[in-house]
């Protein structure tokens, strides 16, 4: 009964094969992720030093720290967030909880779409018309970290507003009949167990903010910069741009201080992603149906 | 000495909870409950039985104003909730914290064991924790789950099995303190025993509000209703004391047919 057929042979061995195939796939992923931090560990590493870390480019930026440029990234980034996240995360909520379904819906979620296809520079210029501009904010933090904000708030609706919907509908239908307002049933039950998902949303949107240049170059990202922003109304440096100068812009850098910078961003981001993650998964640990 | 005539004249006088004339409801267009007229007194049980697909569930959830959760449910006629038109009011709300609802898929919200039963006392505004105290454990025995629960009530509703949860469900409803309690084929998730157990509460708890029983078992409709009603394809058929329908003495074959299991 159990004899090995032949085709039984060839059903094992087209499995195993395809197996090994998907594994192969899997690992070229992993690929350019190694290779590229390889590198910049490698090329980079030996630049990394609390001095590099916390003094302020000199020589022209051929040499010093990058202080002032990290300084700005963590401001453009935090003040984007304080604008797109309760923005997101409201407009979340009244897409998934409260919006009829009907044509007024439908252009809104479209447009959200759109928005999220926008290229970066479109972004960029209509920061400056909006902003910088319109708002007189000048070349600012503040106008920087808007269209920073505009241009991440489709990652945050969406994906806040799918782990809205992941909340199965019976829990809802459960809490309104028993004579719970729609906003008593957010507060209690849905929110609670949407938050997980929403958190997923904000870390691929800090990642995003943070190695983003084209939207910073005109709206308030300096190319260098003598001292420290003191308010949202002043100009910064940021990090990405900084790669960017130090890489193109100026003769004479060290091979080694780019790397360095690139580096430092991609630690930025990946110590954030992993704090966020851990957060998580310690949430999802507890498993709630 | 109380004649024949003069008891009916009594019964009639029993106050009514729900006065339905004439409801007819729609999905889209097509018809799932045609024009139903019944009432529902006070301090009775009210069985509904029927095969499926005859609108007994949508009933239900055109009492409570569950319509308006599915789009395309339309609703005709008048429903009349201790004489208030329940279609007419705004304060759903109300309406629905005054009717509890089980229905036959349990739903243990993802909140302990214990705010469950707390979450609609607290929606209404009590916060002591020793009120609540009382209430969880009054509930949650009435509904035959206190002596499983009791070491974990902090533990996760919507991770009890299925009989458990839909105990959880029913003692969510009674946390209510409804006017009427409207229960769709509960035993569906629960085992034999447990049923049993449940239908002696549902016995004790008539003398303080109004039940209507859904019911897939007839022989579950004529232990427990005072009155039952028969739904078919979207109409009712016939509404009788319980005891007549099933002494076969209903007026209609197919109600026969259908109670002795002919069909359905």
């Amino acid at each position: 009964m159990f004899e090995i057929s032949e085709l039984n042979k060839r059903n094992q061995k087209t499995q195993k094969l395809f197996q090994i195939l998907f594994l192969m796939m899997t690992l070229m992923l992993i690929a350019p992720v190694v290779i590229i931090l390889g590198t910049l560990i490698y090329k980079g590493g030996a630049i990394i030093s609390v001095d590099f870390l916390f003094t302020a480019p000199t020589d022209g930026m051929t040499a010093g720290g990058i202080f002032p440029a990290l300084f700005g990234t963590v401001w453009l980034v935090a003040v984007a967030l304080l604008v797109s996240v309760p923005v997101g995360v409201a407009a979340a909520i009244y897409l998934s909880e409260y919006a009829p379904d009907n044509w007024l819906t439908r252009i809104i979620n479209l447009a959200i779409i759109n928005l999220a296809g926008v290229p970066s520079i479109v972004h960029a210029l209509f920061g400056v018309g909006a902003f910088v501009i319109f708002f007189k904010f000048g070349t600012s933090i503040l106008a920087a970290s808007l269209t920073l904000a505009i241009m991440t708030l489709p990652v945050v609706i969406v994906a806040s507003k799918e782990s809205l919907q992941a909340v199965p509908k019976a829990f809802r239908e459960a809490c309104w009949n028993m004579g719970a307002t729609r906003w008593q049933t957010i507060r209690r039950v849905v929110l609670p167990n949407a938050v997980s998902g929403i958190l997923t949303g904000v870390i691929l949107e800090v990642s995003r903010t943070t190695g983003e240049t084209a939207p910073i170059m005109f709206t308030g990202a300096a190319f260098f910069l003598p001292f420290l922003p003191q308010s949202v109304f002043d100009q910064t440096m940021a990090l990405s741009l900084h790669l960017f100068v130090v890489s193109t812009q100026v003769p004479g850098v060290p091979d080694e201080l780019p790397y360095g910078v690139a580096l430092v961003l991609i630690g930025m981001v990946l110590l954030m992603n992993s704090v966020s993650i851990a957060f998580r998964m310690y949430l999802r640990g507890q498993k709630k149906w | 000495m109380v004649t024949s005539a003069e008891a009916v004249v009594e019964d009639v006088k029993q106050p009514l909870k729900l006065d339905v004339r004439d409801l007819s409801i729609y999905y889209a267009d097509t018809p799932a409950l045609e024009n139903v007229t019944l009432d529902v007194r006070e301090h009775e049980i009210f069985g509904i039985i029927g095969p499926a697909n005859a609108g007994k569930t949508s009933f239900l959830k055109t009492i409570n104003r569950m319509d308006m959760f599915t789009s395309n449910m339309k609703v005709q006629g008048d429903i009349y909730f201790n004489g208030f038109d329940i279609r007419k009011t705004r304060n759903i709300y109300a309406l629905r914290s005054r009717i509890g609802v089980v229905f036959p898929l349990p739903v243990g919200l993802p909140l302990t064991i214990y705010e469950n039963v707390a979450l609609a006392p607290r929606l209404s505004g009590v916060s002591n924790k020793a009120e609540l105290d009382i209430m969880v454990e009054r509930c949650l025995t009435r509904a035959a789950l206190w002596d499983e629960v009791k070491d974990r009530l902090d533990s996760l509703g919507s991770l009890l099995s299925g009989g458990q949860q839909q105990r959880l469900t029913i003692a969510r409803a009674l946390s209510q303190e409804p006017d009427v309690l409207m229960l769709d084929e509960f035993s569906i998730a629960v085992d034999p025993v447990t049923t049993m157990r449940i239908e002696d509460v549902l016995k004790e708890l008539k003398s303080e509000m109004t039940i209507i029983l859904v019911t897939n078992l007839v022989q579950q409709a004529r232990r427990l209703a005072d009155r039952t009603a028969f739904f078919l394809e979207g109409k009712c058929v016939e509404i009788g004391d319980t005891e007549d329908l099933f002494t076969g003495n209903a007026k209609q074959q197919s109600t026969i047919d259908y109670i002795e299991g002919k069909f359905g």
